[in-house]
This record gives structure tokens, C-alpha cells and sequence, in this order.
């Protein structure tokens, strides 16, 4: 039986996929073994066996569930790698491997389910990153929403390199890798009763080369950190309250595509909130700015690259250090957290 | 973005506000009231605070649509989600309002009730026709802004028959809310605000025009500059305002006029007339009873009515006790006032009407600058770079 057999026109996943007999080794041999291919996964083990790595471990994981599933610029099976990927790189170390886990609704089309595969799989062999085991079960139809993925990722860190909000100090510098919120308005402008014409693309991508150069030549960062769900603002939050420092953003500074400011003023929402998928946040050193910068800038995922704020005095013992940021017009307003789910204002 | 940034700009607003630092009388106080939520929001999150002088005070008035729509209306929207089956049509600032016991569209929604957010009452429309089958209730809600739109929907069901679609009304009225403000009914003319002018609202006047205010501003004698949303615009206002009352005049002056002309846009006056008749009064949450004040779906168009069409039940519908959004709405008292602002009242888990939309003043002020209204000392100022 070929591939083309298992995903005839019209074929979807039934429950029988996830029993655990043959229609599940047909599925993985046909779709994940094929499009996942690598010597790890290839060893046929419950349990992948790796080599012994050099330095200290790093593991993290991410359940991916995306509505839609495909997006302009991606779709959920890369960006379950690049999520991953960049949890790793955060730590400031070097991914070896990652494992994937399926949820899949009884009736999701098998060749949707080829697609998000074969989408991970680029993404995983263009990181250099194998797959080296992963599961698959299938849950009723009803109770799920497609296909759900979580992937865990390993990494090494090299010696020297200690990652940490506690090493926040007055006077660092702030520095984001680029753009804001192309990734939550992609998605938001192919949501159903929203589709509104951009050519907004999702940011999602892998960092971890352009972070491996970073700590390569400063190994004396003190945060990496990836503003996913919650943008900017939630990310820098949770570091000013890790911290106890207050954070003071410059609005001026913060790079953001004209398309997605549009978005943002039409649907009355704050790109400071806005999800990302390729971009970091790294908090260094005032001297090691600049130089961080033109590493930055020299990757394909850096290249608007900016300086957006600076570390500022810790906050009275007992109070949570703030976010706050200039304002365009030279005003200064705190930069809050957002309350539940970012919901459009009618005027 | 053009025509937005150009409002935005650095350095026009530190020439502005040297200017208005120049002109405010240093032995005057000025209190200007920005009637709409849209203005509030847009001077907390531009910071326009921090470059206004010592002795000007914005008052935040009750414009914000979602803040003044009374707890029985949103608990009778609930019920007709719940007890009637209806698909319920909801703007998204709706979706989190805590209606009595603190139920929200957003609780009854994931208590099982068929909830939808739109952008727009067409998207009700478009729902009511893949739905044939159900009821489609549209929450109206929103000042002259929204409806228009409101009323553009009922004349669309009705040019296509669309027999299950209806809305539950609840369009308020801009001016008959000056004028409460400046009445003060039942309050004692101690504690009422003192107000030295108004900024109009942007959006509200692009509808009813400049013109409407004029009867305000002669028989109260405080002036009226309509203002656009954004912190240049606002800025620019409060120039005209001062400038209004050092030399002693009360006129409706326009900021606007890019977008507001003296007689409004007049097609949707029309529909609004057409469609809506105006109720005797109307509940207003912080204000209580507003006479004139809101929009009714008139007898012609009852067929569309949801008030007529669904047996809503009286209730008992409650606010939160301790709440100080009355007097917070009326501009009488300021966010930092109340007790639970900020402990017991967060965007998270608000209490009141101000804190649940992010135009109420008390959603800015914890939004924005809430380590000074809750007695931190306000973080120096650094420099625009």
C-alpha cells in the first residue's frame, strides 16, 4: 500500500487510527515516518535513544492549538516546531531533538493531516532538528478541534551561559529581534466573520541560529525570552515582576509593520498584545547592545532589529517592578497586562 | 499610517503643549469634561496627561456605551439567549459587562447559551439567514455612532423579510446626557462638578453634527469644542477650550473638521428617525433615569422589536453596593475615590460599570496610571528621546 492509497480523495482519520493495531502503524509509517524521516526516529523504538550531549540540558514543551489550522505564512504542524525551537533557544541553548504528539478528531481529512505533517517536517529538517519519536491518538469527533500538537524539545547549553530574569539590573538595555504583531493579525485577518484582505504573513520561524550567534558572542545575556501569547506586553510583564525593575519602553522604538498598526487601529487593539511567533526579546548589558544588535540584524529573522527600552530602578521591596513605556507624543503610561481575551471596541 | 500618524507627532505636540502652558491662566483651575470613553482612553494611553499644566483636569464624563447600558438590560439580553434559545449578536466590549450575580455574555456563553461576537449588525444579518431556523437578536448598543447601523439592519431585514432577526435596543442619546451632567438633578450644588467646558465627541458629531450642541451651549454657557481621537487632536481642543474661557466665550467650536461638518450626516439622522422613536426616559447605569435620552424601535418596525417579540421577565437586577461609578460617571468623583478600585475592582474581576469597558474612566486609570491613583508617587517623567 502506498501513500496515495491511504489518502484517497475523501479519506479521514477514523477512531480505529488511534486503537493501537495496524491502521495505526499504517498511519505513522505513511505520513509521519515519511514526512519526518531521520536516523533517531528511524530506530523504531518506543524511546528514542540519543548521543550523550556536551554541557547542560535544557527541556521544554508547547501544546499547539490554532484556529485556523493554516494561516498566511504557516500553518499549525511548522509552527509547532518553531514554538518549540524558540522555547529552547530562550534558554539560551542549542535544540538537539524534539518529540511530537498528535490529538486527532475522528473525520479530520488524512490529507490535511499529510499536509501539517509534511510542513513540519521542512520546518524540522530546515532547523537541522530531527524528530525523534512522537504519538498519535484520535479522540471522538466533537471533542477536539482538528488536530491538536505538542511538541517537547531538548537542548544543550553551553558553559557560561545562565539565562535568568533574577539577573535583571538597572540600566540594561532591551532589545527586540523585530516587527510586532504579525503573527496574531495574520491569523486574526482568516478568522471566520473577520477575513479582511492584507498581505499581513505570520512571523512564525526558528531562532535559534541567529540566538547561537548571540551567546556565542555574549555569553553574558541576561534574558532571552520569545513574546508569544500575550505580545509584548505579557512578556515583559512577567520579567519586571521576576525582576522587581521597572521596564521603561520608548513607543518610538518598537518596530511594527504599517499593515499591522492598520489592523490594529481598525479593530481597536493594542499590538503591544499582539502574539508573535519568530521574534525574541533579549535584556543585556548596556555595552553588549549594540554589538547583540548587528548580530541580530545579520539573520533573516532579525533584520528590523531595535533597542526598545531599558532596565530602570528596582521597585520598593514588596511591590512587583511595572511596565511602562514613553509615549509617542512624549507622555508616560503604564503598559498593562491584558484582562482575559483582547475583545475589538465598537468606537 | 497616514492621516494617524501625522496626529501622533513628537514634535507638534511639544509645540502644542508649550503653547497651551503659555495661554492657561495660572491663577485659574480649568476642568474640561471629555464626555466620550474614546477621548479618556486616548489621553491615558497617549500620556497627554504629562503635558498638560498643573492646573488643568480632565473630567471623565459618562460617554463610554458599555459603561451606562443598565444591569437589568444586559440581564435581559442573557435570558434571551438562555430562556429563549436565541442566537444573541454582541459587540465584543459587551462580551465581559458582569451583569447581576456577575454573569457576563462571556459566563452565559460558556454556560451553554449560543453567544456570537460581531463587528457589525450585518454580521447578525448574514446569521439570521444561514440560520433560518433560529432566532437572531442583535444587542444593540452605542450612542449615535452605532445606531445608524442598528437601524440600517432593521430596514435590510425587512426589505428581505428576514423573519427571525429582531434587536434589543438600547441606543442612548449624546445631548440629553450634557444635559443631565449639568443639571445635576437630586444633587447637591456643593457636591456637583465644576466644569469649564466640554470636549465633544468625535464620532457622535460626525452623525448629529456640530450644530446639535448650540442649544446646550446657550442656555448653560459652557463651551463645546469637538475634539478627533487623536492626542494632537485632543491637545489642539483643549487649546480652543482655554482659550474660550479666558476671553469669556461659550460657542460650539470644531476641531474636527476633517471629519465633522455643522449639520452632520444627514442620511443617517434620517434612518435613525425613520426606524427609532425616542423612549420618555431611559435607565442609565450611574445616572439612573435619563428623560429623552434613548432610542425605542418604533411601532412600525415592532416586527423587529425583540422587547415585543420575546417575553422578558421583570427582575430584580442588581449593582454592585459600595460602587462609586454613579458618581464617577457624573465627573463628581475620581476612580482613586472608591474603595474597591483597584483591590476589589481590577479589569479582571470588575465590579462596576467604569472598570468593564477599557473607555470607563476606571479601566484607564488602572490600565494606565494606576500606581498614582493608588498612591505611589507618580514615576518622573524622562525626557522624550
Amino acid at each position: 500500500m502506498t501513500a496515495q492509497d491511504l489518502i484517497r480523495p475523501g479519506a479521514v482519520i477514523e477512531m480505529a487510527h488511534g486503537g493501537g493495531g495496524r491502521a495505526t502503524a499504517r498511519l505513522i509509517r505513511q505520513i509521519f515516518a515519511r514526512h519526518f524521516a531521520n536516523p533517531l526516529l528511524d530506530q523504531g523504538h518506543d524511546a528514542a535513544v540519543l548521543p550523550r550531549p556536551v554541557g547542560r540540558i535544557v527541556m521544554t514543551t508547547d501544546a499547539h492549538v490554532v484556529s485556523p489550522l493554516t494561516f498566511p505564512g504557516g500553518d499549525i504542524g511548522s509552527l509547532s516546531v518553531h514554538g518549540t525551537l524558540n522555547d529552547v533557544a530562550c534558554g539560551g541553548a542549542w535544540p538537539i531533538a524534539l518529540s511530537a504528539a498528535f490529538i486527532i478528531e475522528e473525520g479530520f481529512p488524512l490529507a490535511d493531516l499529510d499536509r501539517i505533517a509534511a510542513s513540519m517536517g521542512a520546518a524540522a529538517r530546515s532547523a537541522g532538528v530531527p524528530i525523534a519519536t512522537g504519538d498519535t491518538k484520535v479522540v471522538e469527533r466533537g471533542h477536539g478541534d482538528g488536530v491538536y500538537i505538542t511538541t517537547t524539545g531538548i537542548g544543550v547549553v553551553p558553559d557560561g551561559v545562565e539565562i535568568s530574569p533574577q539577573r535583571i539590573r538597572s540600566g540594561q538595555a532591551v532589545l527586540l529581534s523585530g516587527t510586532v504583531g504579525d503573527h496574531g493579525i495574520a491569523i486574526l485577518s482568516r478568522r471566520q466573520g473577520l477575513e479582511f484582505g492584507t498581505g499581513i504573513q505570520s512571523d512564525s520561524a526558528a531562532l535559534h541560529r541567529m540566538v547561537a550567534d548571540m551567546v556565542a558572542a555574549v555569553p553574558g545575556i541576561a534574558v532571552l525570552r520569545d513574546p508569544t501569547r500575550g505580545g509584548l506586553s505579557a512578556t515583559l510583564n512577567e520579567l519586571a515582576e521576576a525582576s522587581g525593575h521597572t521596564i521603561t519602553l520608548n513607543e518610538a522604538a518598537i518596530p511594527i509593520r504599517p499593515e499591522v498598526a492598520g489592523a490594529c487601529e481598525m479593530l481597536g487593539l493594542d499590538p503591544l498584545h499582539i502574539a508573535n511567533e519568530g521574534k525574541m526579546i533579549c535584556i543585556c548589558a548596556e555595552e553588549d547592545a549594540e554589538p547583540l544588535l548587528t548580530i541580530m540584524r545579520a539573520h533573516p529573522q532579525g533584520g528590523d532589529a531595535a533597542r526598545i527600552g531599558t532596565v530602570g530602578d528596582a521597585a520598593a521591596p514588596g511591590t512587583p517592578g511595572l511596565l511602562r513605556m514613553t509615549t509617542l507624543i512624549g507622555g508616560m503610561r503604564i503598559v498593562d497586562w491584558l484582562a482575559g481575551e483582547q475583545l475589538p471596541r465598537i468606537c | 499610517m497616514k492621516y494617524v500618524s501625522e496626529f501622533r507627532d513628537p514634535v507638534l505636540a511639544r509645540n502644542l503643549a508649550r503653547q497651551i502652558a503659555a495661554e492657561a491662566d495660572p491663577a485659574r483651575q480649568y476642568a474640561f469634561m471629555e464626555f466620550c470613553g474614546g477621548h479618556t482612553h486616548a489621553i491615558f494611553r497617549y500620556g497627554v496627561h504629562d503635558l498638560m499644566p498643573k492646573n488643568l483636569r480632565f473630567v471623565h464624563g459618562p460617554g463610554c456605551p458599555v459603561c451606562v447600558l443598565p444591569v437589568r438590560r444586559l440581564d435581559d439580553a442573557i435570558e434571551v439567549a438562555e430562556k429563549h434559545g436565541a442566537i444573541l449578536c454582541a459587540y465584543g466590549d459587551m462580551m465581559r459587562v458582569p451583569g447581576t450575580g456577575r454573569r457576563s455574555l462571556l459566563s452565559a456563553r460558556a454556560a451553554g447559551a449560543d453567544i456570537r461576537m460581531v463587528y457589525s449588525p450585518l454580521d447578525a444579518l448574514a446569521l439570521a439567514r444561514e440560520n433560518p431556523q433560529a432566532q437572531v437578536v442583535f444587542l444593540g448598543i452605542g450612542f449615535e455612532t452605532t445606531a445608524p447601523a442598528t437601524a440600517m439592519a432593521i430596514l435590510q431585514a425587512q426589505a428581505e423579510g428576514l423573519a427571525n432577526f429582531s434587536v434589543l435596543c438600547n441606543h442612548v442619546l449624546t445631548p440629553p446626557a450634557i444635559r443631565h451632567v449639568l443639571e445635576a438633578p437630586g444633587i447637591d450644588p456643593e457636591q456637583a462638578v465644576r466644569l469649564d467646558g466640554f470636549l465633544g465627541p468625535s464620532h457622535v458629531s460626525t452623525v448629529i453634527g456640530a450644530h446639535a450642541y448650540a442649544p446646550l451651549v446657550a442656555r448653560y454657557g459652557k463651551p463645546v469644542v469637538i475634539a478627533g481621537f487623536e492626542p494632537l487632536d485632543v491637545m489642539q481642543a483643549v487649546l480652543m477650550l482655554i482659550r474660550q474661557v479666558n476671553d469669556g466665550r461659550a460657542q460650539v467650536e470644531n476641531q474636527y473638521t476633517r471629519v465633522v461638518t455643522d449639520t452632520g450626516n444627514q442620511k443617517a439622522q434620517g434612518v435613525m428617525a425613520q426606524v427609532f422613536t425616542l423612549r420618555p426616559a431611559f435607565e442609565w447605569r450611574g445616572l439612573g433615569s435619563v428623560p429623552d435620552s434613548a432610542f425605542a424601535i418604533a411601532p412600525e418596525y415592532a416586527a423587529f422589536d425583540a422587547e415585543q417579540r420575546f417575553p422578558i421577565s421583570d427582575k430584580a437586577s442588581r449593582e454592585t453596593k459600595s460602587c462609586e461609578c454613579p458618581a464617577i460617571l457624573r465627573g463628581v468623583k475620581e476612580p482613586k475615590d472608591c474603595k474597591l478600585f483597584g483591590r476589589a475592582c481590577t479589569p479582571e474581576t470588575p465590579m462596576g460599570a467604569c472598570m468593564v469597558s477599557s473607555e470607563g474612566a476606571c479601566a484607564a486609570w488602572y490600565t494606565y496610571r494606576r500606581a498614582e491613583a493608588m498612591g505611589t508617587p507618580a514615576p518622573a517623567l524622562e525626557p522624550a528621546q
